[in-house]
C-alpha cells in the first residue's frame, strides 16, 4: 500500500509541479522541431509530437485531466450509488422494486447516444464528461451495494439497533454503510481505471477532451498514429497510464484491509 | 495390541500449539470419550487421526492403527484407510453431506471406492444400511437430496455413511450438538446399538453424554490430556480441578436449588397471540398459534421447546420485530402496537433483547464503547459525551467488564465477553423486561454459569423481569420461576418450576425431561423417550399437535384439539391430563 500510494503521490506531484518547471507550454507548436526524440540534453525531456509541441508538459497535463476525470466520476458514482443501493436494499419491498427497475431502465439506454445527445444539446465541457461517466458507473455500484445491504439487513446487530430505537437513517449510516466500506473501496478502485478508459474512448471519438487540451487517453490515441516512426509518443503516456492503473489496483487491495476493523491490531 | 496407538502427538499452527504431546490408545471394540471445552484441542485431535488437518497445520508424533503408521502419509494412502478403517461423524451433517448428490449415491461411492460391492448389490447394501439407521421409507430416501431431510435424519445418513464400510474405529465429533434433545437421545442410542465391534471415539463438551456410554474417558484442557481413566472412576473421584469444574458444569435436573415462585403484579400480558408468515393462505406458516402468557414483575419466565416450536417467533412478535396476525400484547396496562415503529419510545426502552449468537449481534465495525452507548444516543440525547462514557463504563463494570474493553472491537472479545457486552447494551436504558433468546446456548460451561449468575444478580438488584428462551432444561431449572412448554407453535403446559420438573402434566414435557442425559455413569441408560421428529409447521397434525408421537394418545386426541386448561395448579393442554400420572425419571 505504501509503495503504490507513494508512486501515485509522486506522479500527482509531478503532474502539478512539472509544467511550471519546464520552459515550454502545452500549446505552442514548432514546425521546425516535430517528432524530436526524448533526451536529457535537449529542451524536451519527453520529446515532441507531430506538431512540435513539448510532450513532457502535455503528458503532465494529460495526467492531471485523466486523474481529475477519474476521481470525480468515481466520487459521483460512489455517492449516488451507495446511497441509492443502501436505501433500496434496506427499505426493500415495493420501494426496492421501483428503484431497481429504474436502474434496469437506465442500463438499457445506449450510453454513447446519450452522451452525443448531451453534447449536442449543451456546450461541450469538462462537467459533461464527469456526468456521463458518473451516470453509468453508479448503476453497477447501486446493484452491488443493494445486494450487500440485503444480506446485512438480516444480521442480528441490525435487529439490535432497531430494538434500541435507532432510526432508519441511523441504521443505514451507522450500521450498514461502515460494513459496506470494504467492498465499496474495492469497487471504486475498479471504477477509476474504468473511468479512465471510458474517458479516453470518448476523447478518441472526438466527444471527450478537445485539442489543444489533452488527457492520457488522448495522448495514447495520438501516439498510436506515430507508433512506427516515433515510438516514444505512444510508449511514454501508455507506460504512465499502465503504472497509474496498477497502482490503483494495489491501493484498492490495501485499502480494503485497512477499512476492515477485524484486521486492525 | 491396541487398535489405535497415539504417541506424543502435537499439532501446531505457527507458534501456537493446539494439541500438545498427546498419548493415548483405543482397544478394538472399546468406546472412549474425549471431553473438553471449546478450544481444548479435541476436534483438532479428531482431524489429525483422519489426516484432515488444514495445510498450514504442523503435525508431529505418531498415530498407529493396527501397528501401521498414519502420520505423514499421503492422501492416496490415507484414502485406503479412511471410511474403511477409520470413519468420522461430523457435528453438522448439513455441511458434511454433499448437497448436489442424492443420499444413495453418496453412500454407494464409499462401497465402490473400497471395492466392497458394485452394481445392484451396492444399492441393496445402501438401502439396508439406511434401514438400519432408522430412516423411514429407505427405498425412497435413497433418491433424496440432503436438503430434503431434517437435521436428525441427515445425522442418521451421516452415521450410515460412516458405518457402511464396517470400519474398525468410528470418530464422532460432537455428533448431537446441532440436534434437539429428543433427537439427541435417539442418535446416541443409534450409535450405541449399531456399532457392534467398531470402536468408538466420542468427542463432546458434555459429560452427561458420555456418562453411560463410554468405558473410558480422556479429559482435555488447552491442548493437553489432563486426566484419563474408567468413566466411573473419573466421575466418582476426579483428580484435576478442571475435571471437577467440567463435572460441576454438567448441569443436572435432580440437584441444586430451584427458585421459588414470585408473587408480584402482572407486568406483561400476552393474549391469544398468533404469528404467521407468508401471505397466501395455502402457504401460510403459522409459527405461533393462540398463545396466552403473563409475566410478573421480577419474575423469570422460561419458554422451552425444540427447534421449530415457535419460541423465537413469539419473542420477535413481543418485541415488535414481526407484527402478529392476531392477539394482543399488553404492557403495564396499555396495548403495544404490532410494529416497532408504532410503539412509544418509552415502551421500546422497556423491552430489550439479548441475542443467541453474541458476536453476530455486535456490529463488527464498532468499538464496544460505541455499541453500548448507542441506546443512550437515541433515548438520552442531552447527555454530554463524557457523561455518556461514564455511564457506559459503569454499565460494563456491572456486566463484569473493566475499562480496558471500551476500545475493543467485537472480534477481540471471547464469546462470554461479547455476551456481556450484549447484556450491557440491553440494560443500559434500564428496561423492565429483558428477553434472552438462547442467550447462553453458544457459551461454554463455566462461562455460561457466570453469565447466568450475572442475570440473576441484575434481577435481584433492579427487579428486572426476564423471559428466558432455551432448549436446555438444566439451565431453565436453575434460572426460572415459571416454565412454558411450546410445541409446533402452541403452548402445551405452563407451570411453576418446582411442579414442572417433579410432576410434569403433559406427556411432551415428560418426554423432554426424560431425554436430557444424566451425568451419572451408575444410572442405567434408558431408551429414547420419543421416536420420530416434530412434523412440519406447514401441515400440523389434526387434533392434538403432539398426538402422532404421544405414547398416551387415544382416538379423541387425533380428532379434537385440547384447550389449555387449569389442572392441579398448572395450565395444560391435554385431554388425558387427569387420567394419566406422569413422573419425571429423576
Amino acid at each position: 500500500m505504501k509503495k503504490s500510494g507513494a508512486i501515485l503521490l509522486a506522479i500527482l506531484l509531478l503532474a502539478i509541479v512539472g509544467p511550471w518547471l519546464s520552459p515550454n507550454d502545452y500549446l505552442t507548436t514548432n514546425f521546425d522541431g516535430i517528432l524530436k526524440p526524448p533526451g536529457l540534453s535537449g529542451a524536451h525531456l519527453f520529446g515532441t509530437d507531430d506538431l512540435g509541441r513539448d510532450l513532457f508538459v502535455r503528458t503532465m497535463l494529460g495526467i492531471r485531466v485523466t486523474l481529475l476525470v477519474a476521481v470525480v466520476a468515481s466520487l459521483v458514482s460512489l455517492v449516488i450509488g451507495v446511497t441509492y443501493g443502501a436505501v433500496a436494499g434496506y427499505v426493500g419491498g415495493r420501494v426496492d422494486a421501483v428503484m431497481m427497475r429504474f436502474v434496469d431502465t437506465l442500463y438499457a439506454l445506449p450510453f454513447i447516444f446519450l452522451v452525443i445527445l448531451l453534447m449536442v444539446a449543451f456546450e461541450r465541457n469538462f462537467l459533461l464528461i464527469f456526468v456521463a461517466i458518473g451516470a453509468i458507473n453508479w448503476l453497477d455500484m447501486a446493484r452491488i451495494v443493494r445486494g450487500q445491504t440485503i444480506s446485512l439487513r438480516e444480521r442480528e446487530f441490525v435487529d439490535a439497533a432497531r430494538l434500541v430505537g435507532v432510526s432508519t437513517a441511523g441504521i443505514i449510516f451507522r450500521h450498514i454503510a461502515p460494513n459496506l466500506l470494504g467492498i465499496v473501496v474495492v469497487y471504486v478502485t475498479l471504477t477509476i481505471p474504468q473511468a479512465i478508459l471510458v474517458e479516453s474512448f470518448l476523447s478518441f471519438l472526438g466527444l471527450g477532451i478537445q485539442e489543444p487540451q489533452t488527457s492520457l487517453g488522448a495522448l495514447v490515441d495520438a501516439g498510436v498514429n506515430q507508433m512506427e516512426g516515433a515510438s516514444w509518443t505512444l510508449l511514454i503516456p501508455a507506460t504512465l497510464l499502465a503504472l497509474i492503473l496498477l497502482c490503483f489496483n494495489f491501493l484498492g487491495d490495501a485499502l480494503r484491509d485497512f477499512f476492515d476493523a477485524r484486521r486492525a491490531p | 495390541m491396541s487398535l489405535l496407538e497415539v504417541t506424543e502427538l502435537s499439532v501446531r499452527y505457527g507458534e501456537e500449539t493446539v494439541v500438545d504431546d498427546l498419548s493415548f490408545s483405543v482397544n478394538s471394540g472399546e468406546s472412549v470419550g474425549i471431553v473438553g471445552e471449546s478450544g481444548s484441542g479435541k476436534s483438532q485431535t479428531a482431524l489429525a487421526l483422519l489426516g484432515l488437518l488444514p495445510r498450514n497445520a504442523n503435525l508431529s508424533g505418531s498415530i498407529r492403527l493396527d501397528g501401521n503408521e498414519l502420520a505423514g502419509k499421503s492422501d492416496e494412502e490415507l484414502d485406503r484407510v479412511r471410511a474403511r478403517r477409520i470413519a468420522m461423524v461430523f457435528q453438522d451433517p448439513a455441511q458434511a453431506l454433499n448437497p448436489y448428490l442424492r443420499v444413495g449415491r453418496q453412500l454407494r461411492q464409499i462401497l465402490l471406492q473400497h471395492r466392497l460391492a458394485s452394481g445392484k448389490a451396492a444399492d441393496v447394501r445402501v438401502i439396508d444400511m439406511l434401514q438400519r439407521v432408522g430412516l423411514p421409507d429407505p427405498v425412497r430416501q435413497f433418491r433424496a437430496f440432503p436438503h430434503e431431510l431434517s437435521g436428525g435424519m441427515r445425522q442418521r445418513v451421516m452415521i450410515a455413511s460412516a458405518l457402511i464400510a464396517e470400519p474398525d474405529l468410528l470418530v464422532a465429533d460432537e455428533p448431537t450438538t446441532a440436534l434437539d434433545v429428543t433427537v439427541q437421545a435417539q442418535i446416541l442410542d443409534l450409535l450405541e446399538t449399531l456399532r457392534d465391534s467398531t470402536a468408538l471415539l466420542l468427542i463432546t463438551h458434555d459429560l452427561a453424554i458420555v456418562a453411560g456410554r463410554c468405558e473410558r474417558l480422556l479429559i482435555f484442557d488447552a491442548g493437553k490430556l489432563i486426566e484419563s481413566g474408567a468413566t466411573t472412576a473419573v466421575f466418582s473421584s476426579p483428580q484435576m480441578p478442571k475435571t471437577k469444574q467440567l463435572l460441576a458444569a454438567a448441569a443436572r435436573l435432580d440437584t441444586g436449588p430451584i427458585p421459588a415462585p414470585v408473587s408480584g403484579e402482572t407486568l406483561l400480558d400476552i393474549e391469544r397471540l398468533t404469528v404467521s408468515y407468508g401471505k397466501a393462505a395455502a402457504q401460510r406458516l403459522q409459527a405461533v398459534t393462540d398463545v396466552s402468557l403473563s409475566l410478573r414483575t421480577a419474575e423469570t419466565l422460561a419458554i422451552v421447546g425444540e427447534s421449530g416450536s415457535g419460541k423465537s417467533s413469539l419473542v420477535r412478535a413481543l418485541l415488535g420485530l414481526v407484527p402478529p396476525q392476531s392477539g394482543a400484547v399488553v404492557y403495564a396496562g396499555s396495548q403495544l402496537a404490532g410494529s416497532l415503529q408504532a410503539r412509544l419510545s418509552g415502551q421500546r426502552r422497556d423491552l430489550q433483547l439479548v441475542f443467541q449468537d453474541p458476536v453476530a449481534a455486535l456490529n463488527p465495525q464498532m468499538r464496544v464503547q460505541k455499541i453500548v452507548a448507542e441506546p443512550l444516543q437515541v433515548h438520552e440525547r442531552g447527555l454530554s459525551s463524557a457523561k455518556r462514557r461514564e455511564r457506559v463504563a459503569a454499565m460494563l463494570a456491572k456486566a463484569g467488564l473493566d475499562k480496558s474493553f471500551l476500545d475493543r472491537y467485537p472480534h477481540q472479545l471471547s464469546g462470554g465477553q461479547a455476551q456481556r457486552v450484549g447484556i450491557a447494551r440491553a440494560l443500559i436504558l434500564g428496561p423492565r423486561i429483558l428477553i434472552c433468546d438462547e442467550a447462553v446456548a453458544a457459551l461454554d460451561g463455566s462461562t455460561r454459569e457466570q453469565v447466568l449468575e450475572l442475570l440473576k444478580n441484575l434481577q435481584r438488584e433492579s427487579g428486572l423481569s426476564i423471559i428466558f428462551i432455551s432448549h436446555d432444561l438444566a439451565v431453565v431449572r436453575s434460572m426460572s420461576h415459571r416454565v412454558a412448554v411450546m410445541y409446533l407453535g402452541r403452548l402445551l403446559e405452563v407451570a411453576d418450576n418446582a411442579s414442572l420438573f417433579s410432576t410434569p402434566r403433559h406427556p411432551y414435557t415428560k418426554a423432554l425431561l426424560d431425554a436430557v442425559p444424566v451425568p451419572d455413569p451408575r444410572r442405567a441408560l434408558q431408551a429414547p423417550p420419543l421416536g420420530g421428529e416434530a412434523p412440519s409447521m406447514l401441515s400440523p397434525p389434526r387434533g392434538c399437535v403432539f398426538h402422532p408421537r404421544c405414547a398416551y394418545a387415544k382416538a379423541r386426541c387425533s380428532e379434537q384439539r385440547p384447550e389449555l386448561r387449569e389442572f392441579a395448579g398448572v395450565r395444560v393442554a391435554c385431554h388425558r391430563a387427569d387420567e394419566i400420572s406422569l413422573n419425571a425419571r429423576y
